[in-house]
């Protein structure tokens, strides 16, 4: 600190927590909507302190599911389940190939090294969202709509995580790769031994933002998926928000709210180090 | 810059490569070939026939009002979410870089919204905003105000913004705080010894030092506001009442996958390609500027 200003300290608490406030305000609300009976949730004003239904709500939405027809029949653990294996595919697969693509590319001289480079930096300009009704076509044509390879494997090309890592791998002395070569250890051993181990926190903090990029994935497995066995848990929530001549059952809805968005933001908030580190790295 | 030691083998390479390159090339670059092919096609009704037709689907679409109305909507919407979410970001993070004590705990409790999904950030103010039972509703309506975001289009374009805003703080306020901390306290120190107060140091110290960051947080909300909105919009208001909240991205998804209009959804699939590839050159530019400092 500069200098004692008491006036200015305190407004700076002030502020925040009024920012703290407008962030978790919505957050509470739904948790306390998620505890009461859908009567009480009928009429405003509704109420602000938890109710008694915290267990049987939850209880019936993980095991048995909603009752309307657009999003009924399929319980939350099943949509969760498939958010998990969702997430976990890609954000593994993505730090797989990309820790490979980069080691490729930094540690071999060979014909069309840049065009490789050029080819995976592309991906970068462009998004699922400017290529919808011929990417969807793609996937149709190749089988692969409604199972786990179609809902992933298009989303495993990475150019971030491949230039995060070739940042990395650039800065790693030339003097272990000389020693490793000298010793007799080959590419593929060099990268597994020394590459990896080195690699660690850069893949955790991909793996935060990874794993997040993954299980919020919306416009995706709204186009992959018509079976509802693999709906996820995102988009399962626009079902049961938009239900045609009833009211949705809030208490419901907004106790899958919770559920959803419980694992990604877990993980952001106990791995915050590593999320901080992935966030401001892979954005450079 | 470029390694002085490497391996050598002919195929090896190529083999480390090669899954990352397929999935480039079968996902993204034959879909976008595909989208620049279909946009200078017109099929007939049935989908049977084509006809190569020039630019006639990209003058149609600048010819029609409904478009031309959605790219000025998202324009607006994506400068004030921008605007919004920046301003307060910065504004917290100003107060946060400020305090020593509980600095930490505030951090963990602004960064969370990063992770919640934007239709569920949608979700959850869908619930807040509803005209029957929502809490921020009732307080409108106490106040006076008749909030309906299912009738009207200004109350619907404002909830998908509120709930744009909300989630996007917590990056920009990540990115604020780390620009912030990187400022030598020296600096401040001595233009404090100079005489110079909190308002006067933030606008001709902090303000400039940050600059770049302020740049490249802008190009990347624009982006975010541009595409990654989709799932608020599509979870909340379906681009409802009247086309009110018919952002550019939902107008693709709608005119090509549900309207099944293949030559219309092409053309704006290549529009906000370029649009992509023009910010994403201008932020590339900005990093080589700031290597160069």
């Amino acid at each position: 600190m500069v200098e004692r200003r008491p006036w200015l300290t305190l407004l700076a608490h002030v502020t925040l927590a009024i920012g703290v406030l407008m962030v978790a305000f919505p957050i509470w609300v739904t948790f306390v909507a998620s505890t009461h009976r859908p009567e009480d949730i009928m009429t405003a004003p509704i109420p602000l302190w938890p109710g008694t239904q915290l267990l049987a709500n939850y209880s019936e939405l993980l095991f048995s599911g909603l009752k309307n027809p657009s999003a009924g029949g399929v319980p939350l653990w099943r949509m969760m389940a498939n958010s998990l294996v969702m997430a976990l595919i890609i954000a593994i697969g993505k730090i797989v190939l990309s820790f490979m693509a980069a080691f490729a590319i930094v540690y071999f001289r060979f014909p069309f090294r840049m065009a490789a480079f050029w080819l995976i930096f592309m991906t970068l300009m462009l998004p699922v969202e400017v290529r919808i009704v011929p990417t969807f076509k793609v996937v149709a044509d190749l089988g692969m709509l409604n199972s786990y390879a179609g809902l992933t494997v298009p989303l495993l090309a990475s150019a971030t995580a491949t230039f995060l890592f070739r940042q990395f791998f650039l800065t790693v002395p030339d003097e272990l790769a000389e020693a490793a070569r000298m010793d007799g250890a080959g590419p593929l051993r060099f990268m597994k031994d020394i590459l990896l181990p080195l690699s660690t926190t850069n893949i955790a903090a991909l793996f935060v933002i990874m794993f997040t990029f993954g299980w919020n994935q919306y416009l995706w497995p709204l186009l992959m998926t018509t079976d509802r066995q693999y709906m996820t848990v995102v988009m399962g929530i626009q079902r049961m928000i938009n239900v045609a001549d009833t009211d949705p059952q809030w208490p419901m809805v907004m106790a899958a709210v919770i559920l959803a968005m419980l694992p990604p933001v877990a993980i952001v908030v106990v791995l915050q180090k590593w999320f901080v580190k992935g966030l401001v790295e892979t954005e450079k | 810059m470029e390694k002085r030691v490497v391996f050598r083998s002919a195929w090896l390479p190529y083999a480390l490569l090669a899954p990352q390159l397929v999935i480039t090339a079968v996902f993204f670059v034959w879909p976008a070939s595909q989208a620049l092919y279909q946009s200078v096609l017109l099929e007939d009704a049935f989908g049977l026939k084509s006809q190569f037709v020039w630019a006639d689907n990209f003058t149609a679409l600048f010819r029609n009002s409904d478009y031309v109305s959605s790219f000025g909507r998202t324009a607006v919407f994506s400068i004030l979410v921008a605007g919004l979410a920046m301003g307060i970001a910065l504004l917290l993070a100003v107060m946060a870089d400020h305090v020593i004590r509980g600095a930490t705990t505030y951090k963990t409790f602004l960064i969370w919204p990063y992770a919640v999904a934007p239709a569920v950030a949608g979700a959850l103010w869908v619930f807040m905003f509803n005209p029957r039972i929502g809490i921020v509703a009732y307080a409108m309506h106490s106040f006076g105000y008749d909030w309906n975001h299912q009738i009207k289009g200004e109350d619907a374009f404002a909830l998908i913004t509120v709930a744009a805003v909300w989630k996007q703080i917590s990056y920009n306020f990540v990115f604020f705080l780390a620009g912030l901390q990187a400022i030598p306290k020296s600096l401040l120190e001595a233009a404090a010894i100079d005489g110079a107060g909190p308002g006067k140091r933030f606008r001709s110290i902090v303000l400039p030092l940050i600059s770049p960051t302020s740049f490249f947080l802008l190009v990347v909300n624009i982006v975010y506001a541009f595409f990654d909105t989709f799932g608020i919009v599509h979870a909340t208001t379906s681009g409802g009442p009247a086309k009110a909240t018919e952002i550019l991205v939902y107008k693709v998804f709608n005119d090509g996958f549900i309207g099944l209009d293949l030559g219309s959804s092409a053309a704006q699939s290549v529009i906000l390609m370029t649009i992509v590839i023009l910010l994403t050159v201008v932020q590339f530019k900005y990093i080589e500027r700031k290597v160069a400092y």
